[in-house]
């Protein structure tokens, strides 16, 4: 583009228009009329061709187009030079209306909002357990979370390996609606630094791993859990004395048997050796405020409400019993 | 007069438009059978036209094309994106129909039933009912001055023009805004803008076409009758001149032996062309022009009524009629050629399996869209996978669907597999399947998932998808 970037270019494509406009009209006027012969009677003969001959002997007759059909063509040209004006198109010029697609695009926006606007902000109103329990926010909700959500946590919310579950009551930053709304509004960054080092050999890590297990009632071997219980000191710094983790820096709770990179010993192992990352983004910005509103409302819901009770002690349970992704091993 | 080659002869020449300025065609009224039926058709297609809007059906507009949400209701269907195979369908069985009817009958569309010639007709009647007949309307027009007589008149006619206008705008926006509605709207002035644009645009086009531009229309925009000759052949009953009869052509008095005067029953007198509302002279032959209304064999009938000739000087006659002397009964059957059967064949194939498919289409349609993430594995090793139906009830009555699982065993359904579908609705439905481990290869397997309604075993309808099984 940068080529194009001087003026010059602008007014050369400018007349390069201009004058192929201009000359389809001097084209149309010069070849609309024809010499013709008066006849003895001192009246115009009629022109039968139009005089061309190809090939020796093939003539143009003459089938006259009326009238009205050449002005149509003028009028064209005129209309060409009106658009190039109001809307601007001869090189960089904008126009006299000052149109563009971005400011379409934008009255478009302003449009939707001002036609959809009331009934976001009678939501955003509203507290997020009230709305949680209107069925038309909760339609509203639903589609922005097939849109925004589903990539990771799933179309039914119940996530997968590395993507958490939102239809279970087990919350690595909590589930009560403002810490919902907070975190679709900066989004969260987990993150468990490698801990082999702290922990010691890679004996000790399958000592503490098996401990982990122990927890929540897992099959373990349970004289490696009593080894690792003492190594365990460096954990409960995050995951806490018991393993039941802290939502205040989204350490996930050991003592459940809910696991977002699956329960296996083998993926505990790995946990421990290299850490995990993860990363929610951030929507503030993204997404208006209040369809982030309405977002939270129906994340809580799946949870808690009791319209969605029956859907939900099903999916609690199946979803409840995602240990393990042989994926992994 | 000689003309000596050698000695140049100095022409006057002066400069001339190839363009040619349009000439008034102010057609004579006539009447007979050919008008008659003419208006018949008037009024049918009017009457269709301007009354089907005001039809309801079930509590809505019978004919409805709303474009906002995108159904599209005809009586008791309801068409929606999805079925945009119909309209191909209507579209290709109105040029079968229209193949069939050219190659039997000729320009009977452009005569009876194209809009532009039924326009045209309407208001040619307002004209006549204002101006005048041929001869008043041309004295009207030559008159140097504008007369008040003549601007009053001109008045009137435009009004009356512009009023039948705007009512084909407005009950044409009716199709596509519901027209009770609209009424109210342009009652107290609340039309919206993009109402108002095409009420005043195809009510524009209206006036436009049908009171200026007319036979225009016709000879230089429309392209049916630049390929009238691909599609007539010489058994294509025509408009036609029985020029042996009528030849040669002269006036004569009545009580005149002709045939010792040495001419044809064409007593020359121009009503033929008269009434022509393109404005061409039949007795030159079959033209483009011509656009197969028969106004001249009326017109002709009469003055052959009068002088006490045959009637069919003008008839609609074939080439081969004309030149192997077929009756009646040679020309139909002649229509019976292998064109007019194949045309017939198709169309009524095409017809016969628009209409199964109309009776058999499933009020229930739905895609299968897997979720894009990793597949599942729980505890004991099964698998699932999720999946969003995206359904939709075409019909304008609830349902209650079910949906089922094939194709791996053992494989379920373990969220919701039953739900309601409101009327003519569509929705997203998230649903979860779970396949035991071992019951299916790793990779992509096939399955098959059925959504039928609980009350009504005819409504069912089966999509694949593809089951992911983690290595």
């Amino acid at each position: 583009m940068a080529d194009f970037n001087n003026e010059w270019w602008s007014i050369a494509l400018a007349l390069v228009v201009v004058i192929s406009m201009l000359a389809c009209g001097i084209l149309l006027w010069s070849q609309s009329k024809i010499k013709v012969k008066i006849g003895a009677d001192g009246k115009p003969l009629p022109v039968e061709t139009t005089g061309h001959v190809w090939d020796g002997d093939l003539r143009e007759n003459n089938n006259p187009l009326p009238g009205w059909w050449m002005k149509l063509f003028y009028g064209t040209i005129v209309f060409g030079f009106a658009y190039l004006l109001l809307y601007g198109g001869l090189g960089s010029y904008k126009g006299l209306l000052g149109w563009s697609e971005v400011d379409e695009y934008k009255a478009e926006l302003k449009a939707g909002d001002e036609q959809y606007g009331p009934l976001f902000q009678k939501f955003l109103a509203m507290d997020l357990p009230t709305v949680a329990k209107d069925p038309q926010a909760l339609e509203i909700g639903e589609r922005l979370f097939l849109n925004t959500c589903a990539q990771c946590h799933g179309s039914d919310a119940q996530g997968v390996k590395g993507y958490p579950n939102l239809t279970d009551k087990d919350w690595l930053y909590g589930g009560d609606p403002q810490t919902i709304l907070a975190t679709l509004h900066e989004g969260r960054n987990g993150f468990m630094p490698p801990m082999a080092d702290a922990v010691g050999n890679a004996d000790d890590v399958l000592n503490v791993a098996n401990y982990v297990l122990s927890l929540s009632g897992a099959a373990h071997d349970e004289a490696k859990a009593q080894l690792g219980k003492s190594k365990f000191a460096a954990c409960a710094a995050c995951h806490g004395e018991d393993g039941k983790g802290n939502q205040a820096m989204g350490a996930p709770n050991l003592a459940d048997k809910i696991w977002l990179y699956g329960g296996d010993i083998n993926n505990i192992v790995e946990g421990i050796n290299k850490g995990r990352k993860n990363q929610m983004p951030a929507y503030n910005g993204i997404i208006d405020e209040d369809k982030l509103h309405l977002l939270a409302a129906y994340v809580w819901s799946l949870s808690n409400n009791p319209a969605n009770g029956a859907q939900n002690s099903a999916a609690n349970e199946s979803a409840s019993k995602i240990l393990t992704n042989p994926a992994s091993k | 007069m000689k003309i000596d080659p050698n000695k140049k002869v100095a022409y006057q020449e002066i400069e001339q438009s190839l363009f040619e300025t349009q000439k008034k065609i102010y057609p004579r009224a006539i009447s007979g059978y050919f008008a008659n039926v003419r208006w018949l058709m008037v009024w049918f297609t009017q009457i269709l036209f301007y009354g089907t809007a005001w039809l309801t059906w079930n509590d809505r507009q019978a004919v409805l094309f709303d474009l906002a949400t995108r159904k599209f209701y005809i009586f008791g269907l309801v068409f929606w994106p999805q079925d945009f195979i119909y309209l191909a369908v209507v579209l290709i069985i109105s040029a079968l129909m229209l193949f069939l009817v050219t190659a039997v009958a000729g320009r009977v569309f452009c005569g009876y039933a194209c809009p532009q010639s039924v326009y045209t007709e309407m208001f040619m009647w307002i004209e006549r009912k204002i101006e005048g007949d041929r001869s008043a309307r041309i004295k009207l027009d030559q008159l140097s001055c504008p007369s008040p007589r003549r601007i009053a008149l001109k008045a009137a006619k435009h009004s009356a023009w512009i009023a039948l206008a705007l009512w084909t705008g407005f009950t044409f926006v009716g199709y596509f805004t519901p027209i009770r509605t609209l009424t109210f709207e342009v009652l107290d002035f609340s039309l919206g803008p993009w109402e108002l644009f095409w009420i005043l645009f195809y009510g524009l086009a209206t006036y436009g076409n049908a009171g200026w531009m007319r036979e225009q229309v016709c000879k230089y925009m429309c392209p049916y009758a630049r390929f009238q000759s691909a599609m007539f052949d010489k058994d294509t009953l025509t408009v036609t001149y029985d020029s042996e009869r009528g030849e040669k052509r002269g006036s004569r008095s009545k009580q005149a032996d002709y045939k010792a005067l040495g001419l044809g029953t064409c007593i020359d007198c121009h009503i033929c062309v008269q009434v022509c509302p393109t404005g061409i002279d039949i007795r030159n032959g079959l033209q483009y022009e011509c656009i197969g209304c028969a106004l001249c064999i009326d017109a002709c009938d009469q003055v052959m009524d009068k002088m006490e000739y045959p009637r069919g000087l003008i008839r609609y006659t074939t080439e081969h009629a004309l030149s192997e002397k077929l009756d009646r009964h040679g020309i139909i059957q002649r229509m019976l050629r292998p064109r007019i059967l194949v045309y017939t064949g198709i169309l009524a194939l095409i017809i016969l399996v628009s209409i199964l498919s109309l009776t058999l289409r499933s009020p229930l349609k739905f895609d299968v869209i897997r979720d894009r993430g990793l597949p599942r594995v729980t505890e004991n090793g099964s698998i699932d996978n999720v999946y969003r139906l995206q359904i939709m009830n075409t019909e304008e009555q609830p349902h209650h669907y079910i949906i089922e699982i094939s194709g791996i065993p053992g494989a379920t359904i373990i969220s919701d597999a039953d739900f309601d579908m409101p009327a003519a609705t569509t929705k997203v439905i998230p649903v979860r399947i779970r396949v035991p481990a071992g019951s299916a290869r790793k990779g992509s397997n096939k399955i098959i998932l059925v959504v039928r309604d609980r009350d009504n075993a005819a409504v069912s309808v089966a999509e694949k998808a593809a089951f992911l099984i983690p290595h």
